[in-house]
């Protein structure tokens, strides 16, 4: 019966060449352009910790002072040294680590080689339990390390390749930022899509292929990069920075239970109150506790402009299809004889309705496939721009489907009404007329 | 003109009719709002910096090699790009217009202030040559002196004896107008007084609520990252720009100049500031154009087939008397009914979309201006889109009244 419908169809569809066309144009177009958006904001939207974002927190706390404080306001992103310090040392987590980005020289160990510069972490050493780096050798540091100030580093599998021809380096010296550090060992690339940690290096910013401990990096005087926030008369000047009162560093903590994490932000609480009664902090506890989905919605990573275009291409397609239901209220209608002469020889109105439908979804599956191919090009078109994001925007097999869905359902939806208003005519009345 | 007729035929072609007005009405919606982003971004790219914008070159410069002594070479580098034939004036920055990157504070006018009450400002570091390259007009007071000039380092805080502020700067902390020479704070404790004021520039950023808030310090930063701001004599701009590198890898090899943004003229710099700007203006015109094409397709379409359905009635009416312009400025008529049912639900839905971008991205209210020509274009494309059908039905021979399909 399918088959004999699908012949019908095809049949009709190409009695009227233009307004085929013309449907078949407008759910393309709609589909395409839904379709390149979608996908933006579906590749900027990505999950930049697969299977942990809900058990990883952007942690803060309020250590202003009083003036300017207006009650409700957000407090600071970042916390300052002695914050982080002392939360981290407090080890209430199930995993911490205080962290900020930077920029260091890395000088080849074959003295041939030109020194450059390559983006860094300076980190406490369960950041790589906490987001799920692998190690491919060797292995992360401890938290003696950190105490310790070791010299050491943990590189990227790509600049292993580049600089030791990807052999297993552990325990090799490299001069990073003008000192001889050990390879600790080397972890597999990893470039989150939100660069989640740190979006003050762009929230699709280069990912870093040197991690260090912190303390290590303020021994080496590594500059630091990413915003400074001081409050009271503290200067920024970077050799000041462990005893200034400045927020700079990035906090992140594991929590692997609701329950935990609202003991967390009790703990947090108490902190402030505890820093406040010691005359450090002046405002009232005000403490937040993010974790990465929350996190990233909070700072907006996905560009108001994104959402916009996603939402007029939506706005579009809902035009496009409103103009295909009233083609095929025409189409539909105008072949009212031949639905009356097919009722008169007891065609049901279910049969008459089924072969109309399939007559819709052949146009949606070729607006699909039309709108398939706009999508590539407008993503194409969106990879030329010179966003840091744009070079992210590939359809993957999600979409794809999506967009083949999308067009079929929306075009069996939109033909709905005209298929049930021609199924509808009395065929006695209709056949007697003409 | 008979509308009752119409409207009473309209009545049994509920579903076309509803179809059409509801397609006009979202496509008025939706052109009026992507016109109306066109317009804003329009609007910003061709916001002006205060600059004189022609033959400026801009070099975006780090110095590779130990943190020491930068200053030696800055001044270096400056005295070689000065001296270089088609220079006019050059000195070395931290920041400039749409340069999108840069440093602020608030000033203050008493060194007690609390945070809060200042003024914001972005900071542009510069010296005697300054004001000349970027090309600002000087409205009070005097330039720097070359003596007035000092470097300093990092863990320092800029706050300089002498600085030179924007009118807006002036106006925001002495409404008066009596900002010259006055003493105010950037740093708590570190008095400067204000020597100059100049006309209009802006900041480095291209979203700022302080856009006009500049002011120029007579300093030299000591640091890796250093801009050099070249005006060139007119129709030097080229040559300038093709040897300044080397120029510049001729006084020192110890620096590095990125591909894309190392040497640029002025207007690469704005080009690549409103680029995304630009583009989301390309996409909303692009939107629009092709909706209205859809939308009038549409139109055609239906009205195609209505006319087809009508031919017997349409042939009656001429066999009645009815001449060829009386069928055309009926089904002309018709078209102009429902498209003026669409607008109205149009201007409604356009007003309500421009509320609800406005409480979620951040939007401008759309204009009046906009939604009125907005309904000026889909009436006359309506009209348009209705012509070829309906001279079609005025070609309907009255014979056809005698006819069974």
């Amino acid at each position: 019966m399918f088959a004999y419908y699908l012949d019908m169809a095809l049949l009709s569809l190409r009695r009227s060449k233009g307004l085929t066309t013309l449907m078949i144009t407008a759910v393309a177009l709609g589909i395409g352009a839904c379709m390149t958006t979608l996908t933006v904001v579906h590749v900027l939207s990505g999950d930049p910790l697969p299977g942990r974002s809900d058990r990883v927190f952007r942690a803060t706390v309020d250590p202003e002072e009083i003036a300017g404080y207006v009650p409700g306001s957000d407090p600071l992103d970042q916390v300052s040294w002695i914050d982080g310090m002392n939360l981290l040392h407090a080890r209430q987590a199930d995993r911490q680590a205080l962290m900020s980005g930077g920029n260091v020289a890395v000088q080849p160990p074959d003295a041939s080689g030109a020194e450059f510069y390559t983006p860094a972490r300076y980190t406490t050493a369960d950041l790589f339990g906490m987001f799920g780096l692998h190690f491919v050798y060797g292995g992360p540091w401890s938290q003696a390390d950190d105490d310790g100030r070791a010299r050491l580093v943990v590189i990227t599998r790509s600049l292993n390749q580049k600089l030791f021809g990807g052999v297993d380096s552990t325990g090799r010296a490299l001069q990073v930022a003008g000192a001889d550090l050990r390879v600790q060992g080397v972890v597999d690339d990893w470039a989150p899509k939100p660069h989640f940690h740190d979006l003050d290096a762009g929230s699709f910013g280069d990912a870093e292929q040197v991690f260090m401990p912190l303390t290590t990096s303020r021994d080496l005087q590594a500059a630091h990069s990413g915003s400074t926030s001081c409050w009271d008369s503290s200067n920024s000047n970077d050799a000041d920075l462990e005893r200034s009162s400045c927020a700079w560093l990035q906090y992140w903590v594991e929590l692997d239970s609701p329950a935990k994490r609202d003991a967390y932000r009790e703990f947090l609480v108490a902190y402030s109150r505890q820093q406040h009664d010691a005359g450090r902090f002046q405002r009232p506890p005000n403490v937040r506790l993010l974790d990465v989905p929350q996190w990233l919605d909070y700072k907006a990573v996905v560009p108001g402009d994104v959402k916009l275009q996603a939402w007029l291409a939506s706005a579009f397609l809902v035009v496009c299809l409103v103009n295909t239901v009233g083609l095929m209220l025409a189409r539909f209608l105008r072949r009212s004889n031949e639905v009356s002469v097919r009722r008169a020889l007891g065609a049901s109105r279910g049969a008459i309705m089924a072969q109309l439908l399939v007559e819709a979804a052949i146009v949606g599956l070729a607006g699909g496939i039309g709108g398939l191919l706009l999508a590539l090009g407008g993503l194409w078109l969106v990879r030329m721009q010179p966003d840091r994001y744009a070079a992210l925007a590939h359809m993957d097999l999600t979409m794809l489907g999506l967009t083949f869905v999308l067009a079929v359902a929306s075009t069996v939806l939109a033909g709905w009404l005209p298929a049930w208003r021609a199924c509808r005519i009395a065929p006695a009345l209709q056949l007697k007329s003409s | 003109m008979q509308i009752r007729p119409i409207l009473a035929a309209l009545r049994r072609h509920k579903a076309g009719t509803i179809l059409i007005a509801l397609q006009i009405a979202l496509t008025l919606a939706i052109v009026c709002n992507a016109l109306f982003i066109v317009h804003d971004r329009i609007d910003r790219v061709n916001r002006l910096t205060g600059m004189d914008e022609r033959n400026v070159v801009t070099v975006q410069n780090r110095y590779v090699g130990s943190t020491t002594q930068f200053v030696p070479q800055i001044k270096t580098d400056v005295q070689a790009i000065r001296s270089m034939p088609g220079v006019e004036s050059a000195y070395a920055t931290n920041a400039f217009p749409l340069r999108r990157g840069g440093w602020s504070t608030s000033i203050q006018r008493t060194a007690e202030d609390r945070k809060g009450e200042g003024v914001s400002s972005a900071l542009y570091f510069g010296d005697e040559q300054t004001l000349k390259t970027l090309g600002v007009r000087l409205i009070a007071g005097r330039n720097f002196t070359p003596a007035e000039v000092h470097s300093f380092e990092r863990e320092e805080a800029p706050a300089p004896a002498q600085v030179i502020v924007t009118k807006a700067v002036a106006d925001k902390l002495f409404p008066d107008g009596n900002a010259l020479g006055k003493v105010v704070y950037y740093y708590k404790g570190k008095p400067s007084t204000i020597i100059g004021i100049v006309d209009k520039l802006t900041v480095p950023w291209i979203d700022a609520d302080f856009m006009d808030n500049v002011t120029i310090m007579p300093l030299t930063f000591n640091s890796t990252y250093q801009f050099f701001v070249v005006r060139t004599k007119p129709g030097q701009q080229d040559a300038v720009f093709k040897s300044i590198a080397n120029t510049l890898y001729g006084t020192s090899r110890m620096r590095v100049l990125p591909d894309k943004t190392g040497v640029r003229t002025f207007e690469m710099v704005r080009s690549k500031a409103y680029e995304a700007d630009r583009g989301m203006a390309i996409l909303m015109t692009i939107v629009s154009g092709v909706l209205l094409l859809i939308t009038a397709a549409g139109i055609v379409g239906l009205s195609s087939f209505w006319v087809g359905q009508r031919r017997k009635q349409i042939g009656v009416r001429r066999a009645l008397g009815a001449k060829r312009s009386d069928i055309l400025s009926y089904f002309l008529t018709e078209n102009f009914l429902i498209a003026l049912g669409g607008v109205v639900l149009g201007v409604i839905l356009a007003v309500g979309m421009s509320q609800w971008m406005f409480t979620h991205f951040e939007m401008k209210r759309l204009s009046l201006t906009y939604v009125a020509a907005g309904v000026a274009i889909l009436l006359a494309l309506g009209q348009l889109a209705v012509l070829a059908p309906a001279m079609k039905a005025s070609r309907v021979s009255p014979v056809e009244a005698t006819r069974s399909v």
